[in-house]
């Protein structure tokens, strides 16, 4: 092999390992954008329950009341919040279109302030796109101090687009404790100010 | 019935052409340990990688016979739960990425070169690199079993939030170790494909490369595909745990979902790149004790690429009971039965190969053959975990242990075991012994049955996986698991003293060991092959079909 093919080998690999490695690179990059791709393709599809956490407006006089669609709450503690969260009605039925208030209670059982947030799923998953709601506990994170109990309302309509083959549609709340704004509950018990820095 | 001749080259092995490469201006190689650390010889660092594989091999089994003994009996009888899990969790990792990755990497260490005339790997410190962080890597790992709260205990699969938000303190050092060995196969791929792409004998197309040439190039893509999305899951994790982020975390914002969708992005991909190696291997040794070509060479070329493409669309039916709208789980059922199709060719090619064919039943033979009958076995439980109203009865049951188990020892495992009897005589200059070899596959295959035929049973009768107790309606069909876990772990220190004597001594084997057959340009240099080899490149003669 002449010196001239040697040096070219050289080159041809040194090419192949730097395509390989913006490969590499781009993979790298892809797994990171795979997340907000993964929240946006969810968002749009309805996929997986997850729902706008923005108002939306109410759309009016279009009631469908040929239609009855049975709306059921579920209220869940996810991890280790100590509050209790309660619906005043575990089910309620409507018609498409028709807007509805239901109450939630959100109850701190502990004797220290804390930060918690219930996070919405929608079940199933082709009804999520058709839940409008105009007001809710779940746009925002809540604050409670020691032994505090406030109830707050979900204001909600089903669209009149409603998949015809839905009949029901399940709402779960799950409660989660807002990271970084908790007094560990060992704290709790000596102090109770602090716990709402940030 | 054919008469059987065992392939009896003379032996005409050309002791003489060994001297010629060892001639010039190489500089002594440092002596004892230190030649080992600082080898740039793709030979050595294959036998490495071999060695390194075989040690985990052992280590992975002991922590299978641990689950296998707690399991022979109902009840919690010999370890407690926390270490059980610990242990189904150790088991799997160190066999997917300490055992079976590198000893592939190693036989592509050890063959490639060869197979292609290339003195070398095209990155030879870079090599030598990728080989030693292995045992940074896995040392890091090992040591988290010792570690305050115990190592990795979340399965394999390490799904969120049981790798994050439950996990025990030591999860950062397994991200780590995970890390590592991440890179180091990354920089094997890249090693394998410049090696392929640019340094292959004049006169050699693509399309005359070896099949283990072939697959291992298209493994090598999947791994630079996949592992730095297994990479950046990993690193999820990481700030999940120890940087407050919410990747997978609902309170925060994330999605438990997410980590699982993923981790099989990576992890289907990940499987085949434990099984198309394997393909390789066997569409070598068939031919060779059917002593006829290959059935169809091209079409095992594109049936391996289009099971590569495919697997990039399937990662769902992994996921089928986590809850998935009604069109995901159509489009991840037949895709995934799609990928029958391009193995279906495989099975055919090697089963047409071998009909009409003078076959003889040397030891890399018998474990060929018991690859194609005991991985189909594999592929069709397969099939039936793609079926997804089916999926749901059998999710996370011993019968998807079963599956994988198939899949992957008498699949990945055996087809390492053949390759390794197929290309002993040309590592040493010394054939296998015959009747230890023999006695290792009977006993492996006997074994490797009775551990996982009646896993099937178990899985279908409801047995959860990775569970220490079960009920007593199973005890029947584990203890016979159990039985062929230990006849098979412990069958394998024959195959430690086959390899051993091997290297010590045995009957010679010429140049061209296994007959006219095997007639790639690893067969046309000495055996043993000299530690440096086609330093000029060969001349390729395409042979007459």
């Amino acid at each position: 092999m002449s010196r001239n093919e040697t040096e070219s080998q050289d080159v041809k690999v040194r090419r192949t390992v730097w395509r390989s490695v913006a490969a590499l690179v781009g993979m790298f990059a892809f797994a990171f954008a795979l997340v907000p791709l993964y929240d946006v393709f969810c968002r749009v599809t309805g996929i997986n329950g997850k729902v706008d956490t923005t108002a939306q407006a109410l759309v009016h006089d279009e009631v469908d009341e040929s239609r009855m669609v049975t709306v059921q709450f579920i209220t869940r503690n996810g991890s280790g919040l100590p509050w209790r969260m309660d619906v005043e009605t575990r089910q309620v039925r409507v018609h498409p279109g028709q807007t509805s208030e239901v109450n939630f209670t959100f109850n701190n059982q502990s004797n220290a302030v804390s930060w918690g947030r219930a996070v919405p799923s929608v079940s199933p998953s082709t009804a999520t796109r058709h839940v409008r709601k105009a007001s809710c506990f779940c746009f925002e994170e809540q604050r409670l101090e020691a032994g505090e109990r406030i109830e707050m309302p979900l204001v909600f309509q089903l669209a009149r687009d409603l998949p015809s083959e839905v009949n029901t549609v399940t709402l779960v709340y799950t409660l989660y404790p807002v990271e970084g704004k908790q007094q560990s509950p060992l704290q709790a018990g000596v102090k109770t100010i602090e716990g709402d820095e940030a | 019935m054919a008469p059987k001749v065992p392939p009896q080259p003379t032996l005409e092995q050309s002791s003489t052409a060994v001297e010629a490469g060892h001639g010039h201006a190489h500089a002594a190689p440092p002596k004892g340990i230190m030649r080992w650390l600082l080898t740039t010889n793709h030979k050595e660092i294959g036998s490495l990688y071999l060695i390194f594989s075989l040690i985990m091999f052992f280590i992975g089994g002991i922590f299978a016979l641990v689950v296998r003994a707690e399991l022979f009996q109902p009840g919690l009888n010999l370890v407690n739960p926390e270490f059980f899990n610990q242990m189904t969790t150790m088991h799997g990792l160190i066999m997917v990425f300490a055992a079976v990755m590198p000893a592939f990497t190693g036989l592509a260490n050890w063959m490639i070169p060869l197979q292609i005339g290339a003195p070398d790997m095209a990155l030879p410190r870079l090599n030598n690199f990728s080989f030693w962080l292995l045992p940074v890597a896995f040392t890091l790992l090992l040591s988290t079993l010792f570690m305050p709260g115990g190592g990795p205990n979340f399965g394999w699969t390490f799904y969120a939030p049981l790798s994050t938000t439950y996990a025990p303190p030591s999860t950062t050092f397994f991200i780590l170790a995970l890390h590592i060995a991440g890179v180091s196969s990354i920089l094997g791929a890249i090693n394998i494909i410049a090696t392929i792409l640019n340094m292959r004998a004049p006169g050699m197309r693509m399309m005359d490369m070896p099949l283990f040439v072939w697959t291992w190039l298209i493994t090598a893509f999947l791994l630079i595909a996949v592992m730095p999305v297994l990479a950046g899951v990993i690193t999820m994790m990481l700030m999940d745990i120890n940087f407050g982020t919410s990747f997978f975390n609902a309170a925060g914002g994330g999605d438990p979902v997410l980590f699982q969708h993923l981790f099989w992005f990576f992890g289907h991909p990940e499987v085949y790149i434990m099984i198309l190696p394997a393909f390789g291997i066997v569409s070598a040794i068939i031919p060779a004790f059917a002593r006829k070509r290959l059935f169809g060479y091209a079409s095992m070329v594109y049936a391996t690429s289009a099971i590569a493409l495919l697997s990039f669309l399937v990662w769902g039916h992994h996921m089928f009971a986590v809850g998935m709208p009604l069109a995901g789980q159509l489009f991840f059922m037949y895709s995934t039965m799609l990928i029958a199709v391009p193995t279906g060719v495989k099975v055919f090619n090697w089963v047409t190969t071998l009909f009409r064919g003078s076959i003889s039943f040397e030891p890399p033979m018998l474990f060929a053959l018991a690859f194609v009958v005991l991985f189909t076995i594999g592929g069709f439980s397969g099939l039936m975990l793609a079926i997804a109203p089916a999926d749901f009865q059998y999710h996370d049951t011993y019968f998807v242990v079963a599956h994988f188990h198939y899949v992957l020892v008498p699949g990945a495992v055996f087809s390492i075991m053949a390759g390794v009897y197929f290309w002993l005589p040309k590592w040493t200059g010394h054939y296998p012994h015959l009747r230890l070899s023999q006695w290792h596959f009977w006993l492996s295959v006997i074994g490797v049955n009775l551990t996982f035929f009646p896993m099937h049973f178990a899985g279908l009768a409801g047995m959860p996986r990775r569970i220490p107790d079960y009920a007593l309606q199973f005890a029947d069909f584990n203890l016979v698991s159990t039985v062929g876990a230990f006849m098979f772990g412990f069958s394998q220190l024959l195959f430690v003293a086959v390899v051993v004597l091997c290297v010590r001594g045995g009957k010679k084997a010429p140049a061209q060991a296994w007959g006219e057959y095997a007639d790639d340009l690893e067969w046309t240099v000495p055996s043993p092959a000299p530690l440096h080899t086609f330093e000029t490149p060969p001349t390729f003669q395409r042979p007459a079909h």
